[in-house]
């Protein structure tokens, strides 16, 4: 095997694409099945310079990634289900506060302690509404390790340019499954450094001033500019306002930069989408046998096709809507109550072609699953 | 530097009660830092929430204004992360030790270089005067009309438990100790705890009876003692001041540095 090639679990595939980005800090607490990430990471980091701390708990785990973000480090945690309960309201703040951060959950089974060791995809809407209040979030997913690894990059790609958390939604399967995994070399993905301001020292820095393109350059803590950050609403000195123009403005910008940019972080894969008369839509561990079922039925010259999502959040509501336009049937298939399923309907044009293929038992749904619904559907019988 | 060089006038005026402890205490922090002479750049102030949580954004250094309780744990990741900078974190009685004392214990085990300052009012003051784990039995608070019937921690004790390696109290009304004991405490290498018992006067104070914020300061000076006093062996009921726990540890930035050494070594 080549140097680069490896043959890994998607946890440590994410790993990997954590450090080509930049990741220079990591604290997490354990918890199945997302631990292999902290447990290398714990080896990894130090060799590197980096830092890698467990916490107390996923609290404090997430509050510390933040507070190093803001030294100007690139910063990740990593749970599952009840730790990513446990760090919504920090979450919040990182959104509010405009500080970068990743945050990835390895689905397990839920709700409460669930179960851990299986698989399930039933955190899609606590992604986007998990913490309080109004907000916009980025969320995206992978199917496979090379995948894994490159949303990985981009995580901390869309983090650094948006200033926003960016949450990885994996699942048990990708998390634990081992397959190959080609590192790519330095420099093959492009790496989004941080915006640093050019304001000169003595100068006033307004580090919640937007430049024209939207963006908002940092000064880390610790260098020149000293500024206040808060999780209330504030103005372009960082400082705590009521004043409504004031907090119209800023849950509008932070609404916007990410919502205004929905068909830009709209990421997806597609396999036989022009003339399919079955579009399948999935993403996950389960657009694994998604596309093994299309593969399957165009062998027998059945019309079927694969959407798969990269992008969970913000919704991509234009690109399914296209996609969806010609399908007799549009099948969303997950391991969840139909949580995406919920939102194509309200995307595409006569929902009610849209039927959801699911299994919700912790058992890994199947090409065959899948193509059950499909027959039903079509009023083929069983 | 004067005294309003570390002050942001634009945050003001502050949101505290007239005759609020914590004006006293951040007056007593900015001489602190005034006589050690750190420069403004390198402190980092996190904080919390409640009234006690906003003396970070009057103050001229990087701050952070984070969540009820946690400011520990984001305090947590910019030390570790920068070793460099001071890092104070001034909290209230609630904000410490109920949400966020298991991170105020943690922190204290794990030594890491931060100063800890409890501004102890015994009350939950920007919620309207609930009781809090410092309250202690028999007080009254807005949920506890017929008196509280929680015991209280005892700061000093808890910290040094957990693992602080410099533990001190002091009060509102002795400005010149507590200037003394917070230069100490930022100058300690490792993770230092200074309970500065501090009134309520809006909700505390009126509730229970105390007086106004002279007489709630008259009464901190009544009911505390230097540690090891005379007045202490006579009245065991006082409260005693000062430096309770002084010692060297690893502290856990630096014990991380000899991590990425051995890792980087391979070893
Ligand atoms: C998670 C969460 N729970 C509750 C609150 C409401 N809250 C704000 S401040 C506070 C208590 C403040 O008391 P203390 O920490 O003792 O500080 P003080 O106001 O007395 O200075 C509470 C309960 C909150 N902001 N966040
Ligand atoms: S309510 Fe109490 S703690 Fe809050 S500002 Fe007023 S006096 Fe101070």
């Amino acid at each position: 095997m080549s140097d680069n090639i490896r043959f890994v679990q998607g946890n440590e595939a994410c790993v990997e694409g954590a450090l080509y980005a930049g990741l220079e800090f990591f604290a997490g607490y354990p918890i199945t099945p997302s631990t292999e990430i902290a447990e290398q990471l714990s080896s990894r980091l130090p060799k590197i310079g980096g830092k890698f701390i467990q916490m107390e708990d996923e609290i404090a785990s997430m509050c510390a990634i933040v507070g190093a973000s803001l030294t100007g480090r690139k910063v990740m945690t990593a749970t599952s289900g009840p730790g990513f309960s446990l760090k919504q309201e920090a979450l919040g703040y990182a959104i509010m506060a405009e500080i970068p951060c990743v945050i990835v959950n390895v689905q397990r089974g839920g709700p409460s302690t669930g179960i851990p060791t299986h698989v399930h995809q039933g955190d899609v809407n606590q992604a986007r509404w998990g913490t309080h209040g109004d907000h916009a979030i980025i969320v995206f997913t992978a199917s496979n390790h090379q995948d894994v690894f490159a949303m990985t990059v981009e995580a901390f790609n869309i983090a650094e340019t948006y200033r926003t958390p960016v949450v990885l939604l994996f699942d048990e399967v990708v998390g634990h499954m081992r397959e190959r995994l080609v590192l790519p070399q330095p420099g093959e993905i492009p790496i989004v450094e941080r915006l640093r301001t050019s304001v000169p020292q003595g100068v006033n820095y307004h580090p919640y001033l937007p430049r024209e393109d939207g963006r908002l350059p940092m000064s880390d803590f610790g260098a020149f500019h000293r500024y206040n950050v808060t999780g209330l609403f504030h103005d372009m000195w960082g400082f705590p306002s009521d004043d409504h123009e004031v907090v119209h403005d800023l849950l509008r910008h932070l609404m916007d930069k990410i919502e205004n940019r929905t068909n830009q972080l709209a990421k997806f894969k597609e396999f036989y989408t022009e003339d399919a008369e079955v579009l399948l839509i999935s993403y996950g561990s389960t657009a694994r046998s998604a596309r093994d079922l299309v593969e399957q039925r165009r062998r027998r010259g059945e019309s079927f096709g694969l959407l798969e999502l990269l992008t969970l959040w913000p919704f991509p509501n234009d690109l399914v809507r296209k996609k969806a336009a010609n399908a007799k049937y549009v099948v969303v298939a997950e391991m969840n109550t139909g949580q995406v399923c919920q939102s194509v309907r309200l995307a595409v044009d006569q929902p009610e072609r849209v039927f959801l293929a699911n299994r919700i038992d912790g058992e890994f749904i199947s090409p065959d699953d899948i193509h059950k619904t499909v027959r039903l559907i079509r009023g083929k019988g069983v | 530097m004067a005294v309003k060089d570390y002050i942001r006038e634009r945050f003001f005026p502050h949101i505290w009660c007239p005759g609020c402890g914590h004006g006293i205490v951040l007056n007593g922090l900015i001489r602190a830092v005034e006589k050690l002479g750190v420069q403004k750049n390198e402190i980092v102030m996190v904080s919390g929430i409640g009234c006690s949580a906003r003396i970070a954004g009057y103050l001229d250094f990087h701050t952070m204004h984070t969540l009820h309780g946690r400011a520990l744990g984001f305090a947590t990741g910019i030390k570790l992360s920068r070793p460099e900078l001071k890092v104070i974190v001034p909290m209230g009685d609630g904000d410490a030790l109920a949400i966020g004392g298991n991170h105020f214990i943690h922190a204290a085990r794990r030594n890491i270089d931060m100063t800890a300052i409890v501004m102890n009012n015994r009350i939950y003051g920007m919620t309207g005067g609930q009781y809090s784990p410092l309250s202690g039995y028999g007080i009254l608070a807005s949920t506890a009309p017929y008196t509280s019937v929680d015991q209280s921690f005892d700061i000093v004790q808890l910290a040094a438990a957990a693992g602080a390696t410099f533990v001190a109290r002091t009060t509102a009304y002795h400005i010149q100790q507590m200037i003394e004991l917070l230069q100490e405490a930022i100058l300690h290498k490792g993770f230092s705890v200074v309970e500065v018992m501090s009134q309520c006067p809006t909700y505390f104070g009126r509730r229970n009876r105390e007086g106004d914020a002279v007489a709630m300061l008259k009464h901190m000076q009544k009911i505390t003692t230097p540690i090891g006093s005379k007045a202490k062996a006579e009245h065991p009921e006082l409260i005693e001041r000062g430096v309770f726990v002084r010692k060297e540890l690893p502290e856990y930035c630096e014990a991380y540095d000899t991590i990425i050494r051995r890792a980087k070594e391979g070893k």
